[in-house]
């Protein structure tokens, strides 16, 4: 690592932090609605997004700035086993494709801001709801730590913030700017101020991986030449496993791992608070629709980001230096082969790829909070007014717990738990999915699975040590009855499943009390200027 | 995974139009497809046929992004179309 501070690169990332902050301010004025102290204006955006702002702001919210730092790590680490993100986001819109669009119908017709809303407005069931509620927030909690690791991991490498020197405030004092910033503008424009910015993110994100994927190969000398180096690197066997490094294709013994955590994966992603909230601020049916048809260019992005992982390998990044921090292998990579000013430029994207999701992020999870709790079990009568306040206060607790978990835990512990999101997130799945298509399934047979599941789950990752930890150390174990080696999440998720299948076919023959459904089949087809719309209640007003 | 794409508005008045059409089959199989082709790893777990230095694993799954996001847009265009048609179906009148 290069000592001192790369000055022009902090230049040109320090303008780029800049133009985002206007526009995260300026973001209250565009597209002003009538009533702004609606929560669907503050959380959802008015529910007005076209197809391209939709496009940008759910590439801004998915594609996040742990994804550009951990998929190439990950293939630093371990090869083929860290390219599972590519089929992952392959599949994920084919399946989704199938329920988003229904998920956009219900919540349109009945005005419901998360997916705990529809499952407490479809079940009749407010535990259920705040199974679900809670489930988004704590998935949603280490999720916004890490987008704080992803700048912290870029402060580290430009020489400001992080290492050594220094007391503890003057080392964090950057990232607590940034933070403050986005706090700021969040709490004052909501769901519009990552809207905008997105743009801005999305942009330079491209161009920084399109550029990447061609100079830094003729750098190198040749893809031929890097994969040569990487094949290399994972043939050596570790003395102390007497197993290879890694591996250049899954071997048959990984192959389980390999399909389950992406189909495991693709299921959890639009299950996250975040990404529903993306997609429900889309203004017709259509437009979800059309996303999933155009979304796979950032995943375009992800697979060539992800051979970055390959090329800072053939660099030498981290070459020889025991217990090197794979996290800062990307950053490294563009340190040592970018010119400075371009350096700052692709540490911008990442920055500005950590703000735009844990805006989202806090919002979603603001929301959750102030619908499925704060309305649900304590204040019944708030008026949209009272809410969107809670939600603002939320939003700003939310990221300050962030903070606050970034600066005093191990950093490991927040790249486990959000292991352990994905693994808890896909376990709202059948309730909310399930709910989508059907009723048959029980309110109470759903809270069981979703229990089995999350307790299943847990333990098993907690089981697993690797060699940076003793707990949670990884996210696949043998498959009981298979014994392949399979992710506990999709695992837990097959649990869950049986679980809740097996107590619906009881509680229907005891006729338990099922709960009253305020849906109707055809609000599930419901599409913007239909008159089913125009004859819904104003949105927030609904419950 | 079901290969169908389950509207099933079953309550709500459809006219004349069944609940299986051929545009929900084949927008059902074009969802499959990528998911099935990528889910198969064993198919694509290999070194060769290297493509300019690049393993088969890493380019054939990379290749995979842009076909799959033609197949959803082959499903988006066919489920517009079915939509479309239900909705005249219904003499224009949503409910």
């Amino acid at each position: 690592m290069r000592s001192g501070v790369n000055v022009p690169a902090l230049v040109v990332f320090v303008l780029f932090f800049a133009l985002v902050t206007v526009l995260g301010f300026l973001a209250a004025r565009w597209r002003k609605a009538d009533n702004a102290l609606h929560l669907d204006e503050w959380g959802l955006g008015g529910r007005s997004f076209g197809t391209w702002i939709t496009w940008f702001l759910l590439g801004g919210d998915l594609y996040t700035a742990y994804t550009f730092i951990a998929v190439p790590a990950a293939v630093y680490g371990a090869g083929a086993a860290g390219f599972f993100a590519v089929p992952y986001t392959i599949i994920a819109y084919p399946l989704v494709f199938l329920f988003l669009p229904r998920l956009w119908s219900v919540a349109r017709v009945h005005g419901y801001v998360t997916p705990a809303d529809f499952v407490r407005g479809r079940y009749g069931s407010r535990a259920l709801s705040a199974a679900v509620a809670l489930t988004g927030i704590l998935a949603t909690m280490p999720y916004i730590a890490l987008q704080l690791v992803g700048i912290q991991a870029v402060l580290d490498t430009l020489g400001i913030g992080g290492g050594t020197s220094g007391n503890w405030f003057m080392k964090d004092l950057p990232l607590f700017l940034a933070f403050a910033v986005l706090a700021a503008y969040t709490y004052s424009s909501g769901l519009r101020a990552p809207a905008l910015i997105a743009f801005v993110k999305d942009a330079l994100v491209y161009i920084v991986i399109i550029v990447a994927v061609i100079y830094i190969p003729m750098r190198l000398g040749g893809y031929g030449h890097i994969f040569d180096a990487a094949a290399a690197k994972f043939d050596a066997v570790n003395p102390a496993t007497h197993k290879p490094v890694g591996s250049m294709v899954s071997g048959p013994d990984a192959q389980w791992a390999y399909a389950t955590l992406a189909l495991g994966s693709s299921l959890a992603l639009f299950m996250y608070p975040h990404t529903v909230t993306g997609v429900l601020a889309a203004k017709s049916r259509n437009t979800v629709r059309r996303n999933m048809a155009i979304l796979p260019a950032y995943s375009l992005m992800l697979g060539l980001l992800a051979l970055l992982g390959f090329m800072a390998i053939a660099a030498g990044v981290g070459k020889g230096v025991k217990g090197y921090n794979a996290q800062l292998a990307v950053p490294q990579l563009f340190d040592n082969l970018f010119p400075s000013w371009f350096t700052g430029v692709a540490f911008a994207a990442i920055g500005i790829g950590a703000l735009v999701p844990a805006a989202i992020m806090s919002i979603a999870a603001a929301n959750l909070f102030t619908r499925n709790i704060y309305k649900d079990f304590l204040r019944p009568d708030a008026t949209p007014e009272q809410e969107t306040r809670i939600a603002k206060i939320a939003s700003l607790l939310v990221k300050v717990g962030a903070l606050v978990f970034v600066l005093g835990m191990d950093k490991q512990l927040a790249i486990n738990l959000q292991l352990l999101g994905g693994l808890w997130i896909l376990q709202t799945f059948v309730s909310i999915v399930g709910g989508l298509f059907t009723r048959w399934f029980h309110r109470w047979a759903l809270l069981a699975g979703w229990a089995a599941g999350m307790v299943y789950g847990t333990w098993k990752a907690y089981g697993i040590a690797s060699p940076a930890t003793k707990h949670f150390g990884g996210n696949s174990a043998a498959i009981p009855g298979i014994g392949e080696i399979g992710y506990i999440g999709f695992t837990a998720f097959v649990l869950n499943l049986i679980v809740a299948v097996a107590l619906t076919l009881v509680l229907r023959a005891v006729k338990a009390p099922e709960g009253a459904d305020e849906t109707s089949p055809a609000d599930y087809g419901a599409e913007a200027g239909d008159r089913a719309l125009e004859d819904a209640p104003v949105p927030a007003a609904a419950h | 995974m079901s290969s169908e794409v389950p509207e099933s508005d079953a309550g709500a008045p459809e006219g004349a139009l069944p609940q299986v059409t051929p545009e929900r089959v084949l927008a059902g199989i074009s969802l499959a497809v990528p998911v099935v082709a990528l889910l198969w790893v064993s198919s694509y777990a290999k070194l060769t046929p290297a493509l300019g230095g690049m393993p088969f694993f890493y380019w054939y799954q990379i290749a995979w992004i842009p076909v799959s996001a033609l197949f959803t847009g082959t499903a988006y265009l066919l489920l517009n179309r079915d939509e479309q048609r239900r909705r005249a179906a219904r003499g224009g009148e949503p409910r």
